[in-house]
């Protein structure tokens, strides 16, 4: 295949990614993008590997390191768990972050690939090289810790370290520094050296910035390392002038910002203060913020008996559901319950808050994993103002998106956040394991309004029992 | 420290409503206020003292009692001079007011230290809705309108056809519909008669059909909206034009009932002596705008009179004529109100001028006139109005995603963020290889693609979208591919072994994410069904 053969194929790849990105924004269309996505990959790959880059010696490599990473990749996406989804993501991200790492690595050791160059195209080329791999690592790293956190093996809470903004810029100096060293160095192992201590720094910069973060802003964080995979990409493609690399990193990485800037317009916060870190912690500053306004008022518990009762005789139910419902696998008795309501003429929907969940779009993948139809999913703005109409609005495992005090405490640390105005429903029902607060730290007056009832325990339990009392 | 609300009987002559009901009492009561009730304020709507008293209210027996307990007062009719001087400082009166007509009473109520709340002067955008007294009062007004109308109109209303021989049915011309012209058309229709309607908003044409109603429009070009969804003062050649089409509806109608109004400004003479002259005998014109002055010129404000042979209705009270619904949704209304002032629902209000409804409402805070308030920020029929073909539908289709629109950067800004590019693209014009440029340009187009691309995606995708974007970056794969067995410029000592394993290694996992990434889509697809 000739050098304008392979560009063709790369420009139909492109044009290929970029509807697979369009035909992603609507669930009708949204199969026929995966496909395009994968005719693209498809003829990128193939393109490349008969291109006039690889010689006949590589093909044997090539397709056994394609062998095994695809049965890999396969096998994981078979058998991962709908609920396991955004650890998944985050740990493939952490692939993309290493992967550009190394082929930066490769590239670098590499004389043929600046052999032909001079001055100020050399000094581009290495700057493109460190920028690779300084995005490459904090990827790979901060994906790593993502992955820790969001399958519980790390804590939730922010790791808040004393000055740690300095210790950021401090690092992000040194990183200056020693970029100077690199280009100036005059053999590979000279400009080895500032690399190495670069790409140490950059995987540390990464694990501190993720371990910073809360929980409840982890959607951000997936998305916005989503960001960062594409921009990799991109980098990898400035050092290696492919332009598909370019492109398709670009679109991966603006579209993988904007995703992360819609995530924090949700949250109505702002983007800096989330990837600056510190919120979500358990304790200290917010406890003392809310304390001013303690809720008043009684908790009133209720069994899973009472709740079918409440929901037999409702009209229209919204069922609200929060990471809560992931954790305790519950989406397919949800599912049954509404099945039955809906059986028997009650119009039930489901409101979702664009922040349910640990990553974002969460909640709708695990009800549609359930067979929950989407035309009745429906976001918070589509459904806020139906809660004064609606009998029971029924909330499994949600807090912090469910809380009234962001709309009515200026003092409290969500406030501001547009929330899901439950409270307005004739009756609602939270679904809880205990009085803890959720991932903002923050109590929640809702529990104690006169409207509404606790029905404590596990959530898939608790559903499992108030189905069984339908059915009777 | 919960606050005492105050509802005084109407002393205005004719006045049969009162500013609140034994429903609304129990809400307010629920919201933490204590409500004091006048004796017999709710006789000429029929609500006896001991109806409020059930609901919780304190009837006292004078108006001087009353007004002296009271922190908040609630009125239908803006205060009477006498009511004005039994006013305590710090007091808050809620009531119509009509700050534009009434200057005098504004500084009157300025003097008295009073904070006023003018129902009339709620703001017209959407979140007011609940609290706009005006159009509440309208509807009742247009409905009263037909009642009255009907009740000096000599024939059936509906078209029959009986032993006795053909009914045609009653012709009604409707002029303003606003929220009393569409309730008035909807009424007539609702009786059987036909109805037609002239607006000079073109827009509110299909609003005139939805009510059952014919729209006659006035063939000149003209945008009529005002701020806020009022009408405007015409120019003298549609003013000419729409003569021409009131002077033919004249003689064709049975029934003229006209609402236009102009906020702050006399009432519109629409409906000239030559026209009653040339409508039929019997026929009835319902003047709504008496008040102001009418739209006809043969009205007298408050009066029926019969005028070559038509019978004019220039009734100023036509809500206070269906006492008891006008004074439940007043009431309703100033519930809202009162809702919006007092957020944490424990009986004390708080007049936020940073709140755009309460800001344009209040007309006299704590003795400081703030009325007229700044201009609304945005108008009930923007744009898209222009176009006078274009529906004007209320609730604009959501889109799903976000594109939400919203109001375009302003033009300092923007003007900014230009001049930052420009800086940035000379910068790297002015330093860069041309190899790079070439690069560049592609790297900046896609990122441009990718932000129009996704900014429509609707959120039930995001899980999707992200885990596609991530199987999409595996395209870093491409990368390593090149280097592993590229064509050997000659001469050149390169570290093979080490850039093969690097490269393996990195195709191993990009094809990890690659195949897993895609598949993992498609299983997360698959799911989506309706």
């Amino acid at each position: 295949m000739s050098e304008s053969l392979a560009t063709v194929s790369y420009l139909g790849a492109t044009i290929l990614f970029i509807l697979c990105l369009g035909g992603l924004s609507n669930p009708e269309t949204s199969r026929r993008g995966n496909l395009y996505g994968i005719v693209g990959m498809t003829i990128a790959v193939l393109a490349t590997v008969l291109g006039p880059r690889v010689g006949n010696a590589g093909y044997a490599w090539i397709i056994g390191a394609m062998v095994i990473g695809g049965s890999i990749g396969v096998y994981a996406a078979r058998t991962v768990q709908m609920t396991q989804m955004p650890e998944l993501v985050a740990l493939m991200h952490s692939m993309v972050g290493l992967a550009a790492m190394l082929v930066g690595f490769a590239n670098y050791v590499d004389p043929s690939a600046s052999a032909n160059m001079s001055g100020a195209e050399k000094a581009i080329h290495e700057v493109e090289i460190y920028i690779g791999i300084f995005i490459g690592a904090v990827t790979f790293s901060g994906s790593v810790i993502a992955f820790g956190k969001l399958s519980g093996k790390i804590s939730g809470n922010p790791l808040l370290l004393p000055a740690r903004h300095w210790i950021n810029l401090a690092g992000l100096l040194v990183v200056i520094y020693f970029g100077r060293e690199f280009l100036h160095a005059h053999t590979i192992n000279d400009g080895m050296t500032a690399l190495v201590v670069m790409t140490v720094i950059a995987l540390l910069f990464g694990i501190h910035m993720v371990m910073a973060i809360g929980g409840a802003d982890m959607p951000v964080v997936v998305s916005m390392l989503n960001s960062y995979s594409g921009w990799a990409a991109a980098a990898t493609g400035f050092m290696l002038s492919n332009d598909l690399l370019i492109v398709t990193g670009a679109l991966v990485g603006s579209s993988g910002a904007i995703l992360s800037y819609i995530m924090c317009a949700a949250m109505n916060r702002h983007f800096i203060s989330v990837i600056a870190g510190g919120f979500g912690t358990t304790g200290g500053a917010p406890a003392a913020a809310g304390s001013g306004t303690e809720p008043a008022g009684e908790v009133v518990a209720i069994s899973a008996a009472e709740t079918a009762e409440l929901l037999r005789e409702a009209k229209n139910v919204i069922i609200v559901p929060g990471y809560g419902m992931a954790v305790a696998q519950a989406q397919h008795t949800v599912y049954e319950i509404t099945r039955l309501l809906r059986e028997k003429g009650v119009n039930v929907r489901f409101g979702i808050h664009p922040v349910a969940g640990r990553m974002p779009g969460h909640m709708n993948v695990l009800l549609a994993e359930a067979k929950v139809p989407y035309d009745i999913v429906l976001e918070m703005d589509e459904l806020n103002d139906d809660f004064p109409q609606t009998d029971v609005a029924m909330i499994i495992g949600a807090n912090d998106i469910v809380n009234p005090g962001a709309q009515d405490d200026p003092n409290s640390p969500i406030a501001g956040m547009p929330v899901l105005e439950v409270w307005k429903a004739k009756t609602s029902i939270v679904m809880k394991r205990s009085m803890a607060s959720g991932y903002a730290g923050v109590d929640n007056p809702l529990f104690y309004k006169d409207n509404n009832r606790m029905l404590f325990g596990d959530a898939k339990k608790m559903l499992d029992e108030t189905l069984v009392a339908l059915k009777s | 420290m919960a606050l005492t609300i105050g509802v005084p009987r109407e002393i205005a002559a004719g006045e049969k409503r009162v500013a609140t009901v034994p429903e609304v009492v129990e809400k307010l009561i629920k919201l933490g206020f204590s409500v004091l009730v006048e004796t017999s304020a709710g006789d000429a709507a029929n609500i006896s003292d001991e109806a409020y008293r059930t609901a919780g209210a304190r009837v006292v027996d004078s108006a001087a009692e009353l007004w002296s307990a009271s922190d908040i007062v609630f009125k239908v009719r803006g205060p009477s001079v006498e009511e004005v001087e039994r006013m305590r400082e710090g007091t808050i009166l809620v009531s119509f007011v009509w700050p534009a007509q009434n200057p005098e009473l504004l500084q009157q109520l300025a003097a008295r230290k009073v904070t006023v709340l003018a129902m009339d002067s709620v703001p017209r955008i959407s979140r007011a809705q609940k609290l706009d007294a005006l159009s509440s009062m309208a509807n009742i007004a247009g409905y009263r309108a037909v009642i009255e109308a009907a009740h000096h109109f000599g024939r059936f209303f509906t078209g029959q056809i009986t032993a006795a021989g053909k009914v045609p049915p009653a012709k009604v011309f409707i002029i303003g519909a606003g929220v009393a012209g569409l309730a008035a058309i909807g009424a007539a229709s609702g009786l059987g008669a036909v109805v037609r309607a002239n607006d000079t908003r073109p827009e509110v044409g299909d609003q005139v059909k939805s009510m059952g109603g014919e729209f006659v429009g006035v063939d000149y070009e003209e945008e009529g909206s005002g701020v806020g969804g009022y009408a405007k003062v015409m120019s003298e050649g549609f003013q000419k034009a729409q003569h021409d089409v009131f002077a033919k509806q004249a003689k064709d109608v049975d029934i003229i009932i006209t609402t236009a109004l102009i906020p702050g400004k006399p009432a519109p003479k629409l409906i000239t002596a030559e026209m009653v002259r040339s409508m039929k005998p019997g026929s009835v014109i319902v003047d709504m705008a008496a008040e102001q002055g009418g739209n006809c010129e043969l009205t007298e404000p408050g009066m029926v009179t019969v005028k070559h042979g038509v019978t004019i209705i220039g009734y100023t009270d036509l809500p206070s004529r269906l006492s008891k619904q006008s004074s439940t949704l007043y009431a309703t209304n100033l519930l809202r109100l009162t809702e919006e002032l007092c957020k944490a629902k424990d009986g004390t209000v708080d007049v936020n001028m940073d709140d755009e409804v309460i800001r344009g409402t209040t007309v006299v805070k704590e003795g400081a006139i703030t009325w007229p308030p700044p201009a609304p920020k945005l108008s009930a029929a923007p744009a898209a109005a222009k176009a006078a073909d274009k529906p004007v539908v209320a609730a604009s289709g959501k889109s799903h995603g976000h594109g939400k629109g919203g109001a375009p950067t302003s033009s300092g800004r923007m003007a900014a963020i230009f001049a930052a590019a420009a800086v940035c693209l000379w910068f790297i014009g002015a330093s860069a290889p041309t190899a790079f440029l070439g690069h560049f340009t592609v790297f900046v187009l896609a990122c441009f693609v990718g932000y129009m691309v996704v900014w429509n995606v609707t959120p039930a995708l995001h899980t999707p979208l992200m885990s596609v974007t991530n199987a999409i970056s595996s395209i870093i794969a491409i990368g390593a591919l090149v280097q592993i067995a590229p064509p050997m410029a000659s001469g050149l000592d390169r570290p093979d072994d080490w850039i093969r394993w690097l490269a393996i290694g990195a195709i191993v996992l990009a094809t990890i994410n690659m195949f897993g990434g895609f598949a993992v889509t498609q299983r997360m697809l698959a799911m989506f069904r309706k």
